[in-house]
């Protein structure tokens, strides 16, 4: 008889729950990614890479339930001019979304590439998933690439007139959703990809995200607000030389929430910029994963991390700048900082940077810290209430992360969200 | 306008007071400057009128018309009409200077239950009002006073009062830190805001301030008490004499 092995048993589980979508030309890539997944087992909390934050509500085989919230307040990105790719609980729903045909960008679902003989996705789907299980194991990943119900393949060859908007909308309580999005971006070519919404009562999404020498990719994201939702995401990205990739979340609400982001710097003189801002009240868990490597000469990387805390609310934050032999002339910049608006909160930082070349430049820092009380006396001095000095103060402490977005009017509305969510709970 | 009655104060986190019975009253229209060596409770007076934390009233009052301002927030003695200009001003990262201004000229308004004043309105004011104390337009997009020089904090300070045109203005060592080019603009700054319905009390330790900015009374504070008050020509004599004379006269 065996051994008991709790990881095994518990990874089987889910496993059992799950159906591996079949035929189709990602067949391979699926049969990889579920070995993968055996032979690393899901997440357990005495992992090193999940110390701070529990995994079980993410790797249990049925999903926690989450109310649909109502939002009454118009949804984010309502007033941009965008094209809308829509999602019902994982699904891609056709009718709600716009026609596809924009000039400079293909988009196609993951479940139609088979069709066409030579589809350039076929060769990237699960391919940055799968290298970046190393040197860090991230097996919701390889379950995701296994099991994805949906998602899309981006393809932008040219100038992309306007953003691609990724909807995520929340219907069914019960709703556990797995998809999978795959972005090519040519050289030179240019894009913004933005996402919004719950999308469902627990998520998994994967983006791998290929950017050509000289591409350029913006991507700013909202996560929904349903109180109760769950979610784990990651995002792959591969920078090609003097290419761009410039990614910011804003994460309000949301019970769980585990964002990894694993980027690789491969040409020269290419720049990633990833930032977030999340505000969150109670029961509330944000974790920021974040795996930068350095492996190509002249490269920057930015992480700008902002999490305001209170009621008990937790933030982690983990990131990493790696800087291989040769890499030289790195540019590396982290900061993570928490602002707790009462002592139940807590924020739990690891910040890391390893290095095996010699002239390069990298800086980090992690603070946790209350409303300044100098500030907050001149601010009142003035005669600005208690309450509105600490939003201002609140606003002004996300503001170098949200400045990370070079879009203003994406900005703006972001902004506005956060300013929103402040009022609402005063 | 402003009644200071027997004000005693001490230090809330240690056993030490700091004022030991202050009495003063400044009329509307007039300027009264409160002068005395390092120690001797003008900042904490500043601070206890404005309601900053850290500080306990055992004694006295304190009334801005009427007013018990020790009873008020700081927010509410603002909207009263109190203004302190900070010896120190506070810098702000992420708070745009202009967002600042209005947002505070509009809870002032608000808490007063006035119109709050349009986006136009304001910018109109604003700008006229700065360019007299020659702040540019970038000084009023950044981040308050964040990357100011000395004097560009102290003219903001100016901006401030001038924008939210408060019927008492206390200004703590206002001159600390700037040079005579800088003191003058700022003074002229505060003259500008002299009319006969607003009262000053100007903080400093030096005469020369009191050149720029003519007091109407003049107060020698030492050890927690005004010790001594009267015309222009006692700051004069401050000057010559330093304040041993006065001390040892009084004691």
């Amino acid at each position: 008889m065996a051994l008991a092995n709790p990881k095994q048993d518990a990874t089987e589980a889910r496993i059992a729950g799950l159906a591996l979508p079949q035929g189709g030309c990602l067949q391979t890539a699926r049969r990889e990614a579920l070995a993968r997944l055996r032979e690393m087992g899901l997440p357990q909390r005495r992992d090193e890479y999940w110390k701070y934050t529990r995994p079980d509500t993410l790797t249990q085989p049925v999903a926690m339930p989450a109310a649909v919230f109502e939002v009454e307040e118009e949804p984010v990105f309502n007033d941009l001019d965008r094209l809308k790719v829509v999602f019902v609980d994982g699904v891609y729903d056709a009718d709600a979304s716009d026609d596809l045909e924009v000039e400079g960008v293909q988009i196609d679902r993951i479940a139609d590439i088979c069709g066409q003989d030579i589809h350039w996705a076929k060769d990237l789907y699960g391919v940055l998933e799968a290298k970046g299980q190393n040197p860090v194991e991230r097996p919701l990943a390889a379950l995701n690439t296994a099991f994805a119900q949906d998602g899309v393949a981006i393809h932008v060859q040219g100038q992309v007139s306007k953003p691609i908007s990724l909807i995520y909308i929340h219907e069914s309580e019960t709703s556990d959703a797995i998809l999978h999005h795959v972005v090519r971006v040519e050289p030179g070519a240019e894009a913004t990809i933005l996402e919004n919404g719950p999308a469902a009562a627990r998520f998994n999404k994967v983006m791998e995200i290929d950017i050509a020498d000289g591409g350029k990719l913006h991507h700013v994201r909202a996560q929904g607000r349903d109180h109760e939702r769950r979610a784990a995401t990651h995002m792959f990205a591969r920078l090609g030389a003097e290419s761009v990739f410039k990614s910011f979340t804003l994460t309000a609400n949301g019970v769980l929430t585990r964002n990894e982001v694993v980027v690789e710097l491969t040409g020269d003189d290419a720049v990633a910029h990833v930032a977030g801002a999340c505000v969150g009240d109670g029961d509330f868990l944000h974790d920021d994963t974040v795996f930068i490597t350095h492996d190509a000469v002249n490269c920057e990387s930015r992480q700008v991390f902002k999490k305001v805390l209170r009621n008990g609310a937790t933030g982690v934050f983990q990131g990493k700048i790696l800087v291989q032999p040769g890499a030289q002339k790195t540019d590396g910049y982290q900061i993570s900082q928490s602002l707790l608006l009462d002592d139940d909160s807590q924020f739990l930082a690891k910040p890391e940077l390893e290095i095996y070349a010699d002239d390069v430049a990298c800086s980090h820092g992690s603070t946790s810290g209350a409303i300044d009380e100098t500030g907050m006396f001149y601010l009142r001095s003035r005669g600005i209430p208690e309450a509105e000095a600490t939003d201002l103060l609140t606003l002004a402490f996300l503001a170098e992360a949200v400045e990370e977005i070079e879009d203003e009017a994406i900005a703006a509305d972001i902004l506005s969200r956060l300013e929103s969510w402040l009022t609402r709970r005063r | 306008m402003l009644e200071i009655n027997n004000l005693h104060v001490k230090l809330e986190e240690e056993d030490k007071q700091i004022l030991k019975g202050v009495d003063l009253t400044v009329e509307p229209g007039t300027v009264h400057a409160i002068m005395g060596p390092n120690g001797s409770g003008k900042s904490t007076l500043s601070y206890v009128l404005s309601g900053r934390d850290g500080y306990e009233v055992t004694e006295g009052s304190a009334t801005l018309d009427g007013d018990d301002l020790l009873d008020l927030d700081p927010e509410e003695r603002a909207a009263a009409g109190l203004f302190l200009a900070f010896q120190y001003p506070v810098e702000i990262p992420g708070v745009g200077n202009m967002t600042f201004l209005r947002t505070a000229v509009n809870a002032q308004r608000k808490a007063r239950g006035e119109e709050e004043m349009s986006a136009a309105d304001f910018l109109k004011l604003v700008r006229e009002r700065a360019k007299s104390l020659k702040i540019n337009a970038d000084m009023l997009k950044r981040p308050v006073n964040v990357g100011f020089s000395g004097g560009e904090k102290k003219r903001n300070e100016i901006l401030q009062m001038a924008m939210l045109e408060p019927k008492m203005c206390i200004l703590d060592e206002t001159d600390s830190g700037l040079d005579v080019d800088a003191m003058k603009l700022v003074a002229e700054g505060v003259n500008a805001l002299r009319d006969e319905g607003r009262g000053f009390l100007v903080i400093t330790h030096y005469q020369r301030l009191l050149d720029h900015i003519k007091p109407d009374v003049v107060h020698i504070m030492s050890d927690g008490r005004i010790i001594k008050s009267g015309g222009p020509e006692l700051a004069l004599e401050v000057e010559n004499n330093g304040y041993a004379d006065i001390l040892a006269e009084v004691q």
